[in-house]
């Protein structure tokens, strides 16, 4: 029983490091600029894309990984400045649809070029196999996604909490225009987030493919996932992403297990109750507006 | 723009300008040859934009959950038909009344939040509605769509054959019907309250609009109005597929608002009648080519002509008259 329960536990973290990779630039470029992005999962499959082609031929894994997150980056960057600028002075409503208008794009860009079909990501074999763990054998692949999650997710915290440009960040999601007011380039810091968060996307596609599977539609159907994440966690707020995205994890799995009718709208029932008593988020950051 | 400026606008070019899309409604009837149902697809997602342009146009709702109206309402009718009557008219209405009823009672939860919240909560909505009929295989047929929808004849005169001339019709006026409600809707204070609820709802609640109301009463509005084009929809093709609950379902309808024009009535129509020409020249050229060229449109769009096709009339309507005549 108590070796099941850590099964589930294991999954769901794993699960949940996945998310929480892809997902916490979303959240500190909400935070930051208050602009709806429905694109984000879009980098995230590119990168995942970009890792597959590179380990189909040849490539050392973690070598690709290096490169997804590079195209996720450059890409993002690119964004940001061609056709996110414009966006900030415009409403919410301009800003879902244009980044939906780049999801299509990706969408249809992607089966012009891989095809329709899923497209794996070769990992290492020593990833593939099961480790023995003291209770029971385990696939070193989830347990390798929790340390890298886990190493991201400490290294970022760290940054945020220590270093002068997480200070400024934090400066910025409280309250962006008294940042502005006291001299800080809050557009900058943001371009900056943006690129980073579209490079971590970029790897958290390529590392976690064999969760979140790469097709076409990838940045559709997972974005609902991702905005939960943001969401529930609450705009801008890192922990708040961080548990959100571990308790996502969790509970998607543990309605796998038990609730195989009825998981799939389990979950989004469980988020709208939460947004109806909590519109926020869990941890809502301190914003002033 | 004065209500005196108004009258006198009405009589002249305008009202040729308002007879047009109704004259070309009809004619097409008599000019499809075997295009007909084509034509009436393209009147049923003129609807569904339209819905949309109440909520999303006028009110300012950022919605991308109104799939699950449309989709509500297909199936209503769909399953009205096949257990309880297979008259159209009733099915149509009570599919109508119900979709608005849903729209009530999920508007009235959802509408205090504003929104990357309200985007996620109207995204909740339509994804819970999506994966409950996708599992409840029994009542809706699940991925298979629901199958086997009988219709009687409308007026038990005219049946929906193949050539789908009473569909074409019965959709015509529908629309027609849904048109003169919102053309109502938006010219009254009511509708003008929505305008500056759009723009400031702190500033109208201060002046005493009961704000939350006001968004409640669009809502169900449009929602109705999204569920008597799913209706239209199922009564024409006599099968409803689970795609209509699809986020892409969503998306589509708001890119034929957007290219068309938001908050311009006529803008619903001009955007479903390009999507469609467009998808159709573009899907020939390869089978994703059209998703690639409607997220470029929505781009465009967004950064280069913010107020749809419709704005284009506007530029053209300075060039001629003179001097621009601002649209409120």
């Amino acid at each position: 029983m108590l070796s099941f329960a850590l099964t589930i536990l294991l999954d769901g973290l794993s699960y949940g490091m996945v998310l929480f990779i892809i997902s916490v630039g979303l959240t500190i470029t909400m935070g930051l600029m208050r602009i709806v992005n429905l694109a984000h999962g879009s980098f995230a499959m590119i990168g995942g894309y970009v890792a597959g082609y590179l380990t189909q031929n040849g490539v050392d894994f973690y070598l690709a990984c290096v490169a997804a997150a590079v195209a996720g980056g450059v890409l993002g960057g690119l964004a940001e400045v061609t056709l996110y600028r414009p966006l900030y002075r415009k409403g919410d409503l301009a800003q879902v649809l244009l980044t939906i208008g780049l999801v299509f794009v990706a969408t249809a860009a992607i089966t012009e070029i891989f095809g329709a079909f899923p497209f794996p990501v070769q990992f290492p074999a020593y990833l593939t196999q099961p480790v023995d763990i003291g209770f029971r054998t385990y696939p070193a692949y989830r347990l390798f996604l929790i340390a890298v999650g886990a190493v991201i997710a400490i290294g970022l915290w760290y940054m945020i909490e220590n270093s002068l440009f997480g200070a400024r960040l934090r400066a910025g999601v409280d309250n962006a225009r008294m940042a502005r007011a006291v001299g800080m380039n809050v557009s900058l810091m943001f371009t900056v987030t943006f690129v980073g968060g579209c490079a971590l996307a970029g790897l958290g596609g390529a590392l976690g493919a064999g969760i979140l599977a790469l097709e076409p539609s990838y940045a559709l159907k997972y974005l609902v996932l991702f905005l939960i994440v943001v969401i529930v966690g609450g705009e801008g707020s890192f922990k708040g992403s961080f548990v959100a995205a571990m308790a996502l994890g969790i509970i998607d799995t543990i309605g796998k297990y038990f609730f195989t009718e009825a998981a799939s709208y389990m979950l989004y029932i469980a988020v709208f109750i939460l947004l109806l008593i909590r519109p926020k988020g869990l941890v809502p950051a301190k914003s002033v507006l | 723009m004065t209500p005196l400026n108004q009258n006198r606008a009405l009589i002249g070019w305008p009202l040729l300008g308002h007879a047009l899309p109704w004259v070309i409604g009809i004619a097409y009837f008599f000019m499809a040859d075997g295009y007909l149902s084509l034509g009436t697809q393209i009147m049923i997602w003129m609807l569904f934009a339209l819905s949309l342009d109440l909520a999303l146009g006028y009110a300012g709702i950022v919605t991308l959950g109104h799939a699950a109206f449309f989709g509500f309402g297909a199936y209503a009718a769909g399953l009205i038909a096949i257990h309880v009557s297979p008259d159209p008219l009733v099915g149509f209405a009570a599919a109508t009344i119900l979709t608005g009823l849903l729209g009530l009672i999920t508007g009235a939860m959802i509408l205090h939040t504003t929104g990357v919240t309200l985007l996620m909560l109207t995204l909740a909505i339509v994804s819970i509605m999506y994966e409950f009929a996708n599992r409840s295989r029994d009542i809706t047929g699940g991925d298979d769509g629901l199958q086997g929808i009988k219709i009687d004849p409308l007026f038990g005169e005219f049946e929906f054959n193949i050539f789908g001339e009473t569909a074409y019709v019965y959709a015509l006026v529908v629309l027609f019907i849904w048109f003169l409600i919102a053309w109502r809707l938006v010219q009254s204070p009511f509708g003008k309250s929505l305008d500056g609820i759009r723009q400031n709802p702190s500033r109208m609640r201060a002046i005493g609009t009961p704000v939350w109301w006001r968004l409640v009463a669009i809502y169900a509005i449009s929602a109705a109005m999204a569920g008597s084009a799913g209706a239209l929809s199922a009564h024409a093709t006599r099968f409803v597929g689970l795609s209509v609950l699809s986020l892409l379902t969503s998306g589509v309808v708001a890119v034929m608002l957007v290219l068309g024009g938001t908050k311009r009535i006529y803008g619903a129509f001009i955007g479903a009648a390009i999507y469609y020409l467009v998808q159709d020249a573009t899907a020939k050229i390869s089978p994703y080519f059209w998703e690639f060229v409607v997220g470029g449109m929505l781009i465009a769009v967004v950064l280069f002509l913010e107020g749809g096709l419709m704005s284009l009339f506007d530029m053209a309507k300075a060039r001629i008259f003179g001097k621009a005549d601002k649209q409120p």
